[in-house]
């Protein structure tokens, strides 16, 4: 029987002794697969959505590993695989760049006021002039 | 309609089926990756699936009882599985090896059948070729990985299980009682065609695996007779466990 050292898994399972956890090697790069990045179209035509990843040795087996993640339920036209290092992104402490944006409304569609416009013009009768 | 020799070509495809789904179930929650796990598993309940569905039609068009009752309790002597759905799963090697191999044979059955005169199994021949389709990719890209991609002791580990498979493989082709008049009647093109395509076909799949199929080897041929090996048996009561409870439970 093993004695509950710890609420920690690690610790109680792995008999990791808690004060020398910071002595652990750590595991050598590439001990797992790389991972691959899922995106799934669900009808014709449609984006390819994100939909998660998967860990694979190569970019075929990520295809045929995703195919069972990804596509089992529901319905699926098409998967695409992307190998995550290929995957160019910015850094989370740029995120300030946007800190303004929700401020511009005038690049949103739905800050143009048209509706009246529009009224006017399915009010209008065919001799130009309005009821 | 000959509905004997119809009956003989689908219990000997259904039998196939229900036995090697079983044999890919018990990888379920052992599988060597997750997803592999979770993939091996779908396909398992894929093959399942056919054989309900050759039972159905033999329960329908045929006379005979329905598929539970034929899936669950016949006696091993009334089973018609091959010899090589009945080995037990060994290491991944080896189950890797049998599912590529069986679905090559799989697919070219499935393929000659969509041109069959009986409508049901033309229908479901056309029905499930996407899923075969999908088995046959996955057992292939399987067998290129670790053939050539891998490293020594995966393509070593994978052309000797390709050596112990092969015999019990050919096997899968042994001729039935009614050979001739399934081809004579353009139910099915006889096994001895359906050996000569998959022959072609798993030399193409495995060209990109290096890997090599043996020459001159016999047939391991008696399941098609009723005749099989010991590790058909323990398969046959585990299976049939819950059902033999309560054969009239609904499910």
């Amino acid at each position: 029987m093993t004695m509950i050292t710890s609420l920690d898994p690690r610790v109680t399972r792995m008999q990791i002794n808690p004060n020398q956890a910071e002595a652990l090697e750590p595991k050598p790069e590439l001990d797992q697969f790389q991972t691959f990045e899922v995106f799934h179209q669900g009808k014709s035509g449609a984006h390819h959505v994100h939909v998660g990843s998967v860990h694979a040795p190569n970019r075929e087996l990520a295809l045929l590993l995703a195919k069972e993640q990804y596509g089992r339920r529901g319905q699926t036209i098409n998967l695409w695989v992307v190998n995550t290092r290929d995957v160019f992104t910015m850094s989370a402490e740029d995120s300030d760049v946007f800190t303004t944006t929700p401020e511009k409304m005038y690049r949103d569609v739905a800050a143009y006021m048209v509706r009246n416009k529009v009224e006017a013009f399915k009010n209008k009768k065919p001799d130009g002039t309005t009821e | 309609m000959n509905t004997e020799a119809i009956k003989d070509l689908c219990y000997r495809m259904a039998d196939d089926e229900l036995i090697l789904a079983h044999r890919h179930s018990e990888w379920t929650g052992l599988g060597p990756l997750l997803e592999e796990d979770i993939a091996f598993s779908s396909i398992a309940q894929d093959k399942l699936g056919h054989a309900q569905a050759l039972y159905t039609i033999m329960h329908e068009h045929c006379g005979e009882p329905n598929a539970d009752t034929i899936a669950f309790t016949r006696e091993e002597n009334a089973m018609r599985c091959s010899h090589f759905v009945e080995l037990p799963n060994g290491e991944y090697d080896f189950s890797l090896v049998r599912h590529f191999l069986f679905d090559a044979a799989e697919y070219i059955r499935w393929t000659a059948l969509i041109q069959s005169t009986v409508e049901p199994l033309a229908k479901l021949a056309q029905k499930i070729r996407g899923e075969l389709k999908y088995h046959l990719y996955h057992a292939q890209t399987w067998m290129v990985q670790l053939g050539a991609k891998g490293n020594e002791e995966s393509h070593l580990r994978m052309q000797s299980a390709l050596h112990e498979a092969w015999p019990f493989a050919v096997g899968l082709f042994e001729p039935g009682k009614h050979e001739d008049s399934l081809i004579a009647d353009g139910i099915f093109i006889g096994e001895h065609a359906a050996q000569e395509r998959w022959l072609e076909l798993v030399a193409e799949l495995l060209q990109p695996s290096t890997l090599v199929t043996p020459h001159g080897v016999e047939p391991v041929y008696g399941g098609r007779k009723g005749y099989h090996t010991v590790y058909l048996k323990p398969l046959l009561d585990e299976m049939t466990e819950v059902y033999r409870v309560d054969p009239s439970a609904e499910w």
